[in-house]
């Protein structure tokens, strides 16, 4: 079977939509270490924000009203890793840790409370796919604005501002120093907490955002545990991207690639499980490879004292 | 003399310090639990008393709390010792599927042997490959520097894909379930009580925590590795090699890790099950974190974890309460551990501020 037939323009599209959950929280776990603070728990803020998702539709009848809350539930988890290990110093990998078993466990019983089911929710209204005019008319290309998810160009528009934030600007200057040299920041006066509690709320937004994905643009409904590794497989993209926003979304179209050639690579006979594998195997490449050049924030897990 | 007998007061005040701490945690976490459920409309009352005597309400229900209890000390007791040594082992996880599905390939290959041979075999060449396995991250922070967490993450998914791809294909037994084939009788834990799952891997957690107890502050090994966890740059200017520590302590965590995955399948299921673990790695971290990286404090933590467990069944039976309020329960705990602060401010409010 020739490469052609793997990878088809199909692949090509299905990989963009699987990127879009991985991306968001990749950009957010990029936001949160680089202004110095590990975020293990991206899981459990997507799961937050799929739970959120559902929620906001079910309550409003408005797919759009549950993007809304699952910003909120997301940024709320993004708020108690903030207090607890940005105030309280708490461990960041222990406080992030404590938020994926937290929101596995909350959102079960609030199912159950709310829909009276066992770990799923009641079907509701999914957010509608888009056709932008004109561009849907550009040979190939246009295929990528032809009934597709509005968050689609919302990650794009997420990236993009992330970046040029972060490079180009000051605040992105500082956030950058906060993660490498934070005493140097505060005899410049600034912050340190103010940025950081920011910076990790912000990443509790942008996950709860990929994880409403799930919920109410891939699928009506939020069922248990649906992120299943999703915010991990984030976290490593963002790692992969090298702390950087672009980075990130390179990294997470990687990622979602090979899962989106796992049915056209059933013939080649290659078991399925080691296609899974390859992007931690090659992020771990990369962080070997990296070494001491790696371009981790230095002080990325000090609490400031 | 003087300064040592202020030393011990110290330590001992830091100890009751933690004790309280974690005490507190629990207090709190089973506080806010009732909350949830008084405003999901239910009784804490009923709902705590389902889930104790569930766990602790006949001789079968305590033979299921333990049950629950010996991985978690065996996952906790591995994050304990890696701690100590100032590293994070969020790979427990996958160092026990590693561990597991090597004890049972040998378990299965050599169904000649006697059973004194063949399951002291079987567990120690999966505790040998759980030592490997854990010992990656060691040696690539060593050699490279890079992050154990993120090492341990990846490693993680390497371990579920790898161990999921051999009971799929190469050790898949005849059926739809992808699992191993029944491991002859001589390669399974023995059962401690009659129609419970409690099986002899007790055993070998009570033993495991007296080792690491030994190991740890009886031992120049142990002594480095604290050394190490305390303050690197001292111990290396002391001449304890930070690099050897580092990899000795993930080893040896790969090592205990993987014996929660041994016990279990060895003692449980008789056979590796796709995916069995329900995440024995991760609560693991929590059992340490509540525990104090002390592995007395991991057995008595991993009792109170495998106990609201073992107790959710029962409330979630008998009462309206779904059994992920023990979840729930878990991470509060975690969390306010995690930051004493909380606890601090809260003792100041209650002590009528400062």
């Amino acid at each position: 079977m020739p490469i052609f037939d793997v990878l088809t323009w199909d692949i090509v599209l299905i990989t963009f939509r699987l990127a879009i959950p991985i991306t968001f929280a990749a950009v957010g776990g990029t936001l949160s270490e680089r202004s110095g603070v590990i975020n293990i728990g991206l899981e459990g803020m997507m799961l937050m924000g799929a739970f959120g998702g559902v929620l906001g539709s079910f309550l409003t009848g408005s797919a759009w009203m549950g993007l809304v809350f699952a910003m909120i539930l997301g940024g709320l988890a993004g708020l108690v890793h903030a207090v607890l290990s940005v105030h309280y110093k708490a461990n960041q990998v222990v406080s992030g840790v404590g938020i994926n078993i937290l929101a596995a466990g909350l959102t079960v019983i609030l199912v159950r409370a709310i829909w009276g089911k066992e770990g799923m929710s009641a079907q509701v209204e999914s957010l509608d796919m888009v056709t932008v005019p004109l561009l849907n008319k550009i040979p190939y290309l246009g295929d990528l604005f032809t009934d597709q998810t509005p968050l689609l160009y919302l990650m794009i528009l997420v990236v993009a501002t992330a970046w040029f934030v972060m490079f180009k600007t000051n605040i992105g200057l500082r956030l950058r120093a906060l993660g490498d040299h934070p005493q140097a920041v505060r005899t410049a006066g600034i912050s340190i907490k103010k940025y950081r509690f920011i910076c990790v709320i912000l990443s509790g937004v942008l996950s709860g955002l990929g994880g409403s994905y799930l919920s109410i643009v891939h699928n009506n409904i939020f069922v248990q545990g649906m992120t299943a590794g999703r915010g991990f497989m984030a976290l490593a993209a963002n790692i992969f991207g090298g702390w950087n926003p672009a980075g990130s979304f390179g990294a997470g179209l990687i990622f979602a690639f090979a899962q989106a050639i796992r049915l056209n690579m059933l013939e080649f006979e290659i078991p399925d499980q080691f296609i899974q594998m390859l992007p931690y195997i090659v992020t771990l490449l990369i962080l070997v490879l990296a070494g001491r050049k790696s371009r981790a924030p230095e002080s990325l897990g000090a609490p400031d004292e | 003399m003087n300064s040592k007998v202020k030393n011990r007061a110290l330590s001992v005040s830091l100890i009751t310090e933690d004790i309280i701490i974690s005490l507190f945690s629990i207090v709190l976490a089973l506080l806010v639990g009732a909350i949830i459920v008084f405003f999901l409309g239910n009784s804490p009352v009923e709902a705590y008393g389902a889930l104790l005597s569930g766990a602790f309400g006949s001789v079968r229900s305590i033979a299921g709390t333990l049950t629950k209890t010996v991985p978690l000390i065996f996952t906790g007791l591995a994050v304990a010792i890696a701690f100590r040594c100032g590293l994070f082992n969020i790979g427990a996880e996958g160092q026990l599927y590693v561990g597991s599905i090597a004890g049972v390939i040998v378990g299965l290959s050599l169904p000649f042997l006697p059973a004194v041979i063949l399951l002291p075999l079987s567990i120690l060449s999966g505790m040998s490959v759980g030592f490997l396995w854990g010992g990656i991250p060691g040696f690539l922070k060593a050699r490279f520097q890079t992050h154990e967490v993120i090492v341990t993450v990846m490693l993680n998914y390497v371990a579920i894909f790898l161990t999921s791809y051999l009971v799929n294909y190469p050790f898949k037994s005849d059926g739809m379930v992808a699992q191993t084939d029944m491991l002859p009788l001589a390669a399974q834990l023995p059962k401690l009580v009659q129609k419970t799952q409690l099986s002899a891997g007790l055993f070998i957690a009570i033993a495991a925590v007296f080792f690491v107890y030994w190991f740890l502050w009886k031992t120049s090994w142990g002594y480095e590795i604290r050394a190490v966890g305390e303050n690197p740059s001292a111990a290396e200017a002391g001449g304890i090699g930070r690099k050897k520590n580092t990899f000795l302590a993930m080893a040896l965590s790969g090592s205990i890790a993987s014996l929660a995955g041994i016990t279990h399948v060895h003692g449980i299921y008789g056979r590796f099950i796709e995916g069995y673990s329900p995440g024995f790695g991760f609560t693991g971290i929590a059992v340490a974190v509540l525990g104090r990286n002390h592995p007395f404090g991991v057995v008595l933590s991993a009792i109170l974890f495998g106990a609201l467990d073992a107790g959710a069944l029962r409330m979630d039976r008998t009462t309206e309460i779904s059994s992920d309020l023990v979840i729930v329960i878990q991470g509060l705990v975690i969390l306010f551990v995690a930051a004493p602060g909380i606890i601090r401010s809260i003792s100041t409010r209650l002590r009528g501020g400062k």
